[in-house]
């Protein structure tokens, strides 16, 4: 098995990502041609025999979105395009945006006419507006080759794709909060039911993918041959997209077939450790809401089950973040709370304030003042954050430390002099 | 009839209507899942988290305010995790609230302490890391305590959803979330109108009137001074409720006793006073129907609505009546008919109304209102403050017995009586205009068409013996907003409107008793509307105190004394910004 | 009675049109408010939006001015007090934190003399700690109006960056 992969980044450097006519020479929009002489539930059907899972953090079955976006009733859909990429030690969607935006856009369309919407959102994370001008353009050329606009291709599809801008919210990559956002408004998430997929954007039904799910599209429904399922393992085929960073040599952008291990990412891909004076301290999988994973489950296999089994987070925005001894458990654990101390939105109760004394607790076991009393407040509102919040932020914010508790138990041992108190 | 859903609630099998929350349907279980942001009359927010309760076969806890049941449920309120949970976020609420408790305007009505006295929450788990932001006294009504707040959301939704106005708003993220205005600037320099509702959905002390009962009872204790109290109509149907008794019970009787044995040296009816404004309203009514005067004609006894007007829609200034509130025109009469026949000078005389509202605080100090370097209202208290008095000297209201108001002006007809709730004023205007109009006798007094329902429009055509009246009637500002768009659409050419600024009326008003809701507030528009039957008189024009102030005093409707004294005007406020002097 | 009450400032007539034009831009629309503003930011020297701009922004959408105000609080790349013309922000984030910016932090604000929140007395340099701008690849870095400079791991490199900021 190679170490990586060139599928969905097959186009990275072949075209002048800001010419539509480079990207036709290499073959774009064969898909979305194939796509509108197909039942948008066929296409889902494409997506669900590849086993896509959504590749945002959540890892919905993509083909059953489709699917269940399609049965939604309503004269308005929309598509959202999430690049929102907001977990730390992400920044994969970047590339995709960066070097094969039409790739991108031609999967929009396709789920625009698979799901029958008739418009699509990007929301794009405010940290990449540099890159606004080429998506602009990339849409502008499309309107005018006629890929986008009324009756697209002749195929009487009418749809429109609008780009929305961030502002700097973490919280804003949640479905609900992105939807509150493009409306104009503070990102704060809603409560659920109902849910996005029937009143999302505008209150409108709505089908959100990241940037990677939609850029997968038309290389998949273009893949005769079947690479993409031949890749990754039985029972996790394909491939993802892994952002590495931290103390190793090469940090950077990936594609790699499943089942590859965290070892292989971190030791054969990104040239090892960044020192070698300095050991491996531990890896957190799929960014700041992610668990920790310790030195010594390094050959647990990249699959959604194989980290599931591990009790690691299941891929999750593929951030692979690795840490060497300089930094130490607590001081790291900090860094990932300082995040979520910056990011909540503030509205519900756990979030908000379990954050804040968290944080406070978390000063005093760096400190090594902590009582045991203070680990058991520590565990029960990490507990009640991950029970009681109103969104999956305050539900993972405690992933990392309610991880470390179990594998780094030493970090958390109440310091003799202080038992003794 | 509804499909009905069985689920269970602690084991105990329930059978609901399809649709229900778990809160609602615990509640049928007398189960009282603990809660702050939600309210019986808001949408849901979801945001407190005290009401999360175990569902089984769920990993996760469940919001019971937000989470609709379905077949089958079996909901867990007792369990350890369900305790944990629920005490656990209200330690987190108290930790960072402001905990001077005694200190406190809503110490006794205050939904967190109810929560902490319900956990037993003897040792909290957490530091106090309260804010210490000050207090916000920048307006003559209401008062913010940010150090108190709960981030429960419900002045926010009441404000934005009901009375259309958003002065309050959510603002920043995580610790710094808070409960703000625009730019934090002061309540009375943004859309608000100081109607108070958010005081009265306020769980804790973040948001509460303007306290003036000491300044109230030290004008008591003041030898030299003559103090004197009107009492609005929709106070005598609000008050029982803070001394436990049930919603809408009429205590008239008891508080007019409870305000003598207080020390008011006069305790007077502004009943009296509402039937005046029907006389001068009505008179301007039937004045610009004839001379072709600006119409429709708009009353303008609501301060919130007023202030609304003035604030957002200023090219409706002509078309408000230019009849004074009853409070306008009680202070009015009291400082110069009353004190004339007292012999007392007015500046001697301090003139204390009790109101249902935080708004007239803000009213009797508009410079209109006053002569002479005197105020005509010097103190308004909400019925709220009132109980506060009646506690202070450690009466018991429902022990008292009944006292009439003095005279003259305590007599108040049944049509100033439903002054309080809405269509009332419509249809005490009514009542009047047409025995004025026609010089006949109104066949039934009752005009059902404008008895309105809270937070509702309604609108009616009334024949004025031959001659169709098109009125409309909107409490809520959302819904005068609404009325206000039909009339500058040209969609609807009503003849009379009628805006309360508060769902209800007067009687749901912001300087109303703590737990009004929109239960309550129908409970209280019966009893008005009780009151009304029970009387003898029930026509502004009959009232006999009413004559004699227009024989011995102002000659007539709309004379130039009554002008004077019982009209006034209305002009644009200032905005924040301008933006004039841009090209 | 009246606490001290800061005195609205006044829009001039060369931001008014620079906003009009913003708003044409975006159509008039106001659920494009989030862009609206993040263009008004980048249209005033100091990298904010003043009182008067977000009430105009306000009344020319038909939005209520709590909205507008909501939204610049809420995010992080909206601002209503003046910034420097150049905000160095500094990735505060793990992936940048283990790569050490702690030490690129403490070596800006020694070469600046500035402490985190401060501006500079001639307005042109502060220094604010944000969360991940997705450079990982190229931590420790920071982002100043937009641009990001990644590899600052040395002070040579530090102040090459600052350099070229003018």
């Amino acid at each position: 098995m190679s170490k990586t992969v060139c599928f969905i980044t097959r186009n990275f450097g072949k075209y002048d990502p800001d010419s539509l006519a480079g990207y036709e020479a290499i073959g774009g929009f064969r898909a979305l041609r194939r796509a509108l002489g197909m039942d948008g539930y066929a296409i889902a059907d494409v997506l669900a025999a590849n086993g896509v899972q959504g590749r945002g953090g959540a890892a919905y079955d993509m083909g059953r979105k489709w699917r269940q976006a399609r049965d939604v009733q309503g004269a308005h859909k929309c598509v959202v395009c999430n690049a929102d990429e907001g977990e730390p030690g992400t920044f994969k969607d970047r590339e995709l945006l960066t070097r094969d935006p039409f790739q991108l856009l031609e999967g929009m369309i396709i789920a625009g006419w698979a799901v029958g919407a008739d418009n699509g959102y990007i929301y794009m994370r405010e940290e990449y507006s540099h890159l606004r001008p080429r998506i602009l353009s990339a849409i502008a050329q499309c309107e005018a080759a006629g890929y986008l606009g009324d009756n697209i291709l002749g195929s009487g599809l009418n749809y429109r794709i609008h780009l929305y801008s961030g502002a700097g919210a973490y919280v804003c990559g949640e479905g609900s909060a992105l939807a509150e956002s493009i409306g104009g408004n503070a990102g704060r998430p809603r409560m659920k039911p109902p849910f996005i997929k029937q009143c999302g954007v505008f209150h409108l039904p709505t089908c959100v993918n990241n940037v990677e799910s939609l850029s997968l599209v038309a290389p998949l429904l273009m893949d005769d041959e079947g690479y993409y399922k031949r890749q990754g393992t039985p029972d996790c085929p394909g491939t993802k997209m892994i952002s590495v960073s931290g103390n190793v040599k090469h940090p950077g952008v990936f594609e790699v077939p499943f089942g590859i291990t965290i070892r292989e990412i971190v030791y054969d891909l990104a040239g090892g450790m960044e020192s070698d004076e300095y050991p491996l301290r531990l890896v957190q999988l799929g960014g700041a809401s992610g668990r920790i994973c310790s030195p010594a489950q390094l050959d647990t296999p990249y699959t959604y089950k194989g980290m599931r089994q591990a009790d690691l987070t299941a891929i999750g925005s593929g951030a692979v973040l690795v840490v060497d001894e300089r930094t130490s458990v607590i001081g790291f654990l900090r860094m990932t709370q300082e995040f979520f101390s910056h990011e909540s939105c503030g509205q519900c109760t756990p979030c908000r304030e379990g954050n804040r004394h968290i944080s406070l607790l978390l000063d005093k076991v760096a400190a090594g003042t902590h009582t045991e009393k203070d680990i058991a407040t520590l565990k029960k509102f990490a507990d009640i954050m991950s029970s009681a919040s109103l969104c999956g932020l305050g539900e993972t914010a405690q992933s990392a430390l309610l991880s470390a508790m179990k594998r780094f138990p030493e970090v958390f041992a109440v310091k003799e002099e202080v038992a003794v108190r | 009839m509804s499909e009905m859903v069985h689920i269970t609630v602690n084991r105990q099998p329930l059978e609901v209507p399809a649709g229900t929350r778990v809160i609602e349907a615990a509640k049928m279980l007398n189960i009282d899942i603990p809660h702050l942001c939600y309210h019986p009359d808001q949408t849901i927010k979801a945001h407190c988290r005290m009401c999360m309760v175990e569902v089984v076969g769920s990993r996760k806890l469940t919001a019971a305010c937000s989470t609709v049941v379905w077949e089958g449920m079996e909901v867990i309120t007792d369990s350890k995790k369900v305790y944990d949970a629920q005490t656990g976020v209200l330690d987190l609420i108290l930790a960072d609230h402001k905990t001077n408790c005694l200190s406190c305007a809503r110490n006794g009505s205050c939904e967190l302490q109810d929560l902490c006295r319900r956990f037993n929450r003897l040792h909290p788990e957490l530091p106090d890391i309260s804010s210490n932001e000050p207090l916000r006294i920048d307006n003559p009504s209401i008062v913010r305590d940010p150090s108190k707040c709960v981030k429960c959301g419900r002045c926010v939704k009441v404000c934005s959803e009901v009375q259309g106005c958003a002065a309050l708003t959510y603002s920043s993220r995580s610790a710094d979330f808070k409960v703000t205005t625009a730019f934090d600037l002061p309540m009375d320099e943004t859309d608000c109108v100081l109607c108070g509702q958010c005081t009265l959905v306020c769980p804790v002390g973040a948001l509460v009137e303007t306290d003036y009962t000491n300044e109230v009872s030290a004008a008591i204790q003041d030898p030299s001074k003559h103090v004197i109290v009107q009492v609005a109509p929709s106070v005598r149907v609000a008050l029982g409720d803070e001394f436990g008794l049930e919603s809408g019970a009429i205590v008239t009787g008891k508080m007019v006793t409870a305000l003598k044995m207080l020390g008011f040296e006069k305790v007077f009816d502004t009943n009296f006073s509402a039937d005046l404004t029907i006389m001068e309203e009505g008179s301007e009514l039937l004045e610009r129907i004839k001379n072709g005067g600006k119409l429709p004609m708009i009353t303008s006894c609501s301060p919130g609505w007023v202030t609304y007007m003035e604030k957002h829609h200023p090219e409706l200034i002509d078309n408000l009546s230019t009849a004074k509130s009853p409070q306008g025109m009680f202070g009015a009469v009291a400082k110069t008919y009353y004190a004339q026949k007292m012999g007392w000078d007015p500046h001697d005389v301090v003139s204390v109304s009790v109101m249902p509202c935080t708004a007239k605080k803000y009213e009797a100090s508009r410079p209109e209102l006053g002569r002479d370097g005197y105020q005509d209202v010097d103190y308004v208290l909400t019925t709220r403050e009132l109980a506060k008095l009646i506690r202070y000297v450690g009466l018991n209201l429902s022990d008292l017995p009944d006292s009439e108001f003095d005279s003259p002006l305590g007599i108040g007809s049944g049509a100033g009586a439903i002054f309080g709730a809405t269509g009332g004023v419509m249809e005490a205007a009514l009542r009047t205009a047409y025995e004025l109009h026609t010089g006949k006798t109104l066949p039934r007094l009752e005009f059902d068409a404008v008895r309105g329902d809270v937070n509702a429009i309604k609108e009616a055509v009334i024949d004025l013996d031959g001659t169709p009246l098109k009125v409309a009637v909107a409490n809520g500002l959302k819904n005068a907003e609404e009325i206000i768009r039909r009339v500058e659409s040209g969609e609807a050419d009503y003849i009379f409107i009628e805006i309360m600024a508060c769902p209800g009326g007067c009687i749901g008003g912001g300087g109303q008793p703590i737990g009004t809701n929109n239960a309550v507030r129908d409970a209280r528009i019966q009893a008005l509307y009780e009151i009304d039957r029970s009387l003898p008189l029930r026509k502004s024009h009959e009232n006999p105190e009413i004559k004699t102030i227009y024989e011995e005093f102002f000659g007539a409707p709309l004379s130039s004394r009554a002008h004077d004294l019982l009209h006034t005007h209305y002009h644009a406020r200032k905005k924040r910004h301008d933006f004039s002097h841009l090209k | 009675m009246k606490p001290f009450t800061q005195a609205a400032e006044t829009l001039d007539q060369e931001l008014a049109e620079k906003i009009d034009g913003i708003l044409a831009a975006h159509g008039g629309d106001p659920t494009q408010l989030v862009g609206i503003l993040l263009d008004v930011e980048a249209a005033v020297e100091r990298h904010y939006i003043p009182e008067s701009a977000a009430y105009y922004v306000s009344e020319k959408l038909g939005v209520k001015p709590t909205q507008v105000y909501d939204v610049i609080s809420f995010y992080s790349a909206l601002h209503d007090k003046p910034r420097a013309k150049f905000t160095l922000e500094v990735c505060n984030s793990a992936p940048c934190r283990v790569k050490d910016s702690d030490t690129l932090l403490a070596t800006l604000k020694r070469l600046l003399n500035l402490e985190v929140g401060e501006v500079t007395y001639d307005g042109r340099f502060s220094i604010e700690k944000v969360p991940c701008f997705g450079a990982c690849d190229v931590s420790p870095a920071v982002r100043v109006n937009g641009v990001v400079y990644g590899h600052l791991d040395s002070e040579e490199r530090i102040l090459d960056m600052l350099q070229q900021l003018n």
